[in-house]
């Protein structure tokens, strides 16, 4: 192995670039794991499900995947709230030993989403077409492929767009106070359980989005829940249970290590360093480099 | 006793049948039936009893098999040296996640024995020694005993381990260990206050619970006559591992069998007769419908019927 700076420079931009997208995709379990502690490991699978659903409208009505994905929030955000509701009622609300049985039902539902794929579409890759997928920008040596600049430019702007609604809007407000003491919210005369609905709804549409960023950024087939198990559960714990801004830090973090780790090692260690990552930091500092 | 008498039983019943003329397929799916025994009743004496809901079942049994497959590749070691190497490495794992449980707990902890499946998968894929990513296949030595076929003496091995790790786990749930991990499990730091040495307990719990995991995946090689890591980390054995306590019941080591014996037999059947797909999807199904409708599984069931009739 050749050590040089070009390469080591090369890898940093495809890492920061890469980095956007990983926050971008851990959006949606900040907000559902990180605000509202629901253990939600089903969130992988929806996201590629989102992937799929971005598939389907683009093979089928050659819809733009980004505009697809847009397509895809509304839908999205109603699973999110029935999802939410189901899991209230059936867990939440009886309180007790919730936990090892919530866990187990989301890790079911995952498993069904990702079966359920299989069923219909098959387990061979899917990628979506698009004018900016395949193209790349070219700059002196270092070629940039337009998809990655598309999910790297969506990507800022969607952590942009929630840091925005959760600091400046009453419901993105209320949404954060749910988080830190819900007791104090129903003092105030909310209902938390309205309030975590409508975050579960807006956290499965901004997956809805990602998974379309993902199809772009990479062919999907239904078994990718699992590596992306460790990225999203990475950026949100690093981040910091719950925060924006700290998850597209922790997301550049991430993109950055891969990157390298995929450069002087090889792509078969590309999968571990998340995982990695996640176990050290749990093992070290659980509270996450932001933490409250 | 009863229950002594009932295991030397099924162990000289199953010993029989595999001695018998049966078609070689019975005991290929047997096997398979077997080993989700072991693997739910050693799951549940961490998840079930202590409340740690383990996600890595593959780590442990491909760490099982892989050491199982070091041995024999390096020493050509026999069933029962590889079966206790995959124990011992295995069963070391899971001290060191037991130490985890320190700092980590709930969904915390889940996801952590996640990330062991993926970090030792990589650690596998490049290992050359032991196959890297494409596998070693493996020439079985001669079978030993009054057995027709190594599948045959692999299913009554199979079968004395289930024995022996429902022994185990019924030894734990009637002891000072099984109180205190039901302590932990309710409340931690009543447990703790109250003067339960959980630290201890946890580690007891996932050092039995790994060894007993990585036991059941030490004769994986030799069955299959072949191993890779793809299929050895498959997340299959993390979703059967945990659905078949849930839906027999966590509370009884009775539950993980009935669980087990249910859900892999329809599994085999569902295989064979329709697709490989719709076996996780029934496994999956059958979890979140028990899961919501009757948390305590099985057992639970019977309880509340047995209560209510009286």
């Amino acid at each position: 192995m050749i050590f040089s700076f070009d390469l080591l420079f090369e890898a940093i931009l495809f890492g920061i670039l890469l980095g956007c997208f990983y926050a971008a995709v851990s959006l949606g379990l900040s907000v559902a794991f990180g605000l509202l502690d629901v253990p939600y490991v089903a969130h992988p699978a929806v996201l590629i499900l989102g992937s799929y659903g971005t598939f389907w409208l683009n093979d089928h009505l050659g819809i733009d995947p980004l505009l697809s994905g847009i397509m895809l929030m509304p839908v999205f955000y109603a699973l999110g709230v029935m999802l939410y509701r189901f899991y209230h009622a059936s867990f939440e609300s009886r309180g007790g030993d919730a936990s090892v049985n919530g866990l187990a039902f989301f890790f079911g539902l995952a498993f069904i989403i990702e079966v359920l794929l299989i069923i219909v579409f098959g387990v061979d890759q899917r990628s979506a077409h698009a004018d900016y997928i395949g193209e790349s920008l070219e700059i002196g040596e270092i070629r940039l492929p337009y998809r990655l600049l598309v999910a790297f430019g969506v990507a800022l702007l969607l952590t942009y767009v929630l840091t925005l609604f959760f600091s400046k809007t009453f419901v993105g407000r209320a949404i954060k106070a749910v988080g830190q003491d819900e007791m104090a919210l129903r003092l105030m005369g909310a209902n938390p359980t309205q309030i975590k609905q409508m975050a579960f709804g807006i956290a499965t549409a901004v997956n809805a989005l990602a998974g379309a960023m993902l199809i772009i950024v990479s062919p999907v087939e239904p078994s990718m829940d699992r590596i992306y198990i460790g990225r999203t559960f990475c950026v949100v714990v690093l981040a910091g249970l719950g925060s924006m801004s700290g998850t597209l830090v922790a997301g550049l973090l991430l993109g950055i290590v891969e990157s390298i780790v995929l450069t002087l090692f090889g792509a078969s260690w590309a999968p571990a360093v998340a995982f990695g990552m996640l176990l050290i930091l749990l093992g070290l500092r659980p509270q996450g480099l932001f933490g409250r | 006793m009863k229950f002594w008498i009932g295991a030397a039983l099924c162990a000289v019943g199953l010993t029989a049948m595999a001695l018998s003329g049966i078609n070689e397929y019975v005991f290929f799916a047997g096997f398979v039936v077997l080993q989700s025994i072991v693997l739910a009743t050693a799951w549940n004496i961490l998840g079930g009893y202590a409340g740690y809901v383990n996600f890595g079942v593959p780590a442990f049994v491909a760490m099982g098999a892989y050491s199982s497959l070091f041995v024999f590749k390096a020493f050509n070691a026999p069933l029962v040296v590889q079966i206790l190497a995959g124990a011992s490495v295995s069963g070391l794992l899971g001290l060191g996640v037991g130490l985890l449980t320190l700092r980590l707990r709930g969904i915390f902890f889940s996801i952590s024995t996640v990330a062991l499946i993926f970090i030792l998968e990589a650690v596998i894929n490049n290992w050359r020694y032991l196959g890297a990513a494409t596998g070693v296949q493996i020439t079985r030595p001669a079978t030993w005993g009054p057995f027709e076929s190594y599948t045959r003496m692999l299913f009554v091995v199979m079968a004395l381990m289930s024995i022996v790790a429902i022994a185990i786990a019924r030894y734990i749930q009637d002891s000072h260990i099984g109180r205190g991990l039901r302590a932990v499990r309710d409340s931690e730091e009543a447990a703790e206050c109250s003067g339960v040495p959980t630290l201890q307990l946890k580690l007891i719990a996932c050092g039995v619970s790994g060894a007993l995991l990585g036991a059941a995946g030490a004769p994986m090689p030799m069955y299959l006559s072949y191993i890779e890591p793809a299929s050895s980390f498959n997340l299959s054995y993390a979703i059967a591992a945990l659905a078949m306590p849930i839906i027999g019941g966590m509370a009884h080591w009775v539950g993980p069998l009935i669980g087990a014996l249910l859900l892999a037999t329809i599994q085999q059947v569902v295989t064979v007769t329709i697709s490989s797909e719709l076996n996780v999807l029934v496994v999956g199904g059958l979890l979140v419908l028990f899961v919501v409708l009757a948390p305590e599984g099985l057992v639970g069931l019977y309880r509340k019927w047995k209560t209510s009739s009286k």
